[in-house]
């Protein structure tokens, strides 16, 4: 069994959690259980969360909700993220990829507690919640072009049975 | 709506209670910060409880919530409690290690 899916959205937060009910609603004919669900909703709102304000540095809310932007921020940058999954054999495969920023140095981006932005009281786990969480990670990123998260996670009992 | 990504605020006696959102991302997280410290100036409160009786969902936002709270009172002797933790919010605390800054409450 092979089912396939892909999203694209513009990368605001008002549609972090947008991206991790798809996700979900996508994978819950498996018969996940509440942890497995919530492992890949976390690990899901972490990248989208991280390109969302990384990538692209498009910060909290600013813009929409009334509140004022932070000085770095002018204008809201137009990129957009894109989701796609795979779904083969009780295996989830989620790839969550933006064409921003990029990282410099993925393997100190991935250090626990490592934030570039302590000043938007991020916590630096990013990263390490969604290696927790997921059985595999893999992030590719070229500086100036994107960066690319690769996550695969076994669902439940597998194939489905009746 | 907004009222509920921002989460209900209550002082009692020297503790800021805060009841979380049912979801806490970053898109509501920036809120609540501001909501809390505004509380944490004007009643000069000690401790902050925070409350995830209707929380069901949390990423590394609400990590980041807590600990900055908790930088805040902590020079003063305060105090950071949560509870009505649920299992993977509790999978959370134990992964970041906020268990061992922040006093989890059974109830």
């Amino acid at each position: 069994m092979k089912n396939e899916m892909e999203i694209i959205f513009d990368a605001v937060s008002d549609n972090e959690s947008f991206a991790r009910v798809a996700v979900a609603a996508f994978i819950t004919h498996l018969n996940p259980t509440v942890e497995e669900m919530a492992d890949i909703k976390t690990a899901v709102s972490e990248a989208v969360t991280n390109s969302i304000i990384h990538g692209y540095g498009n910060l909290q809310g600013c813009g929409r909700t009334g509140r004022a932007c932070p000085p770095e921020q002018k204008e809201i940058h137009p990129g957009k993220v894109r989701i796609s999954c795979r779904l083969e054999n009780g295996i989830l495969h989620i790839e969550i990829a933006d064409t921003g920023r990029g990282i410099e140095d993925v393997e100190k981006a991935m250090e626990p507690l490592y934030t570039t932005r302590p000043d938007l009281e991020r916590s630096g786990m990013g990263f390490a919640f969604m290696e927790a969480f997921m059985d595999d990670l893999e992030v590719e990123s070229t500086p100036g072009e994107g960066t690319t998260v690769r996550m695969v996670k076994k669902i439940g009992i597998g194939e489905w049975i009746a | 709506m907004e009222q509920i990504r921002v989460g209900d605020f209550k002082v009692i006696d020297n503790c800021l209670m805060i009841r979380l959102p049912e979801e806490i991302d970053h898109h509501g997280a920036g809120l609540i910060c501001e909501n809390a410290d505004k509380y944490l100036i004007r009643d000069e409160v000690q401790n902050v409880i925070f409350d995830f009786e209707k929380t069901r969902f949390m990423d590394s936002s609400g990590i980041g919530i807590i600990m900055g709270r908790y930088r805040k009172i902590s020079c003063f002797g305060g105090r950071v409690y949560a509870i009505h933790l649920d299992r993977q919010i509790e999978r959370i605390f134990q992964l970041s290690g906020l268990n061992k800054i922040v006093e989890v409450l059974e109830s």
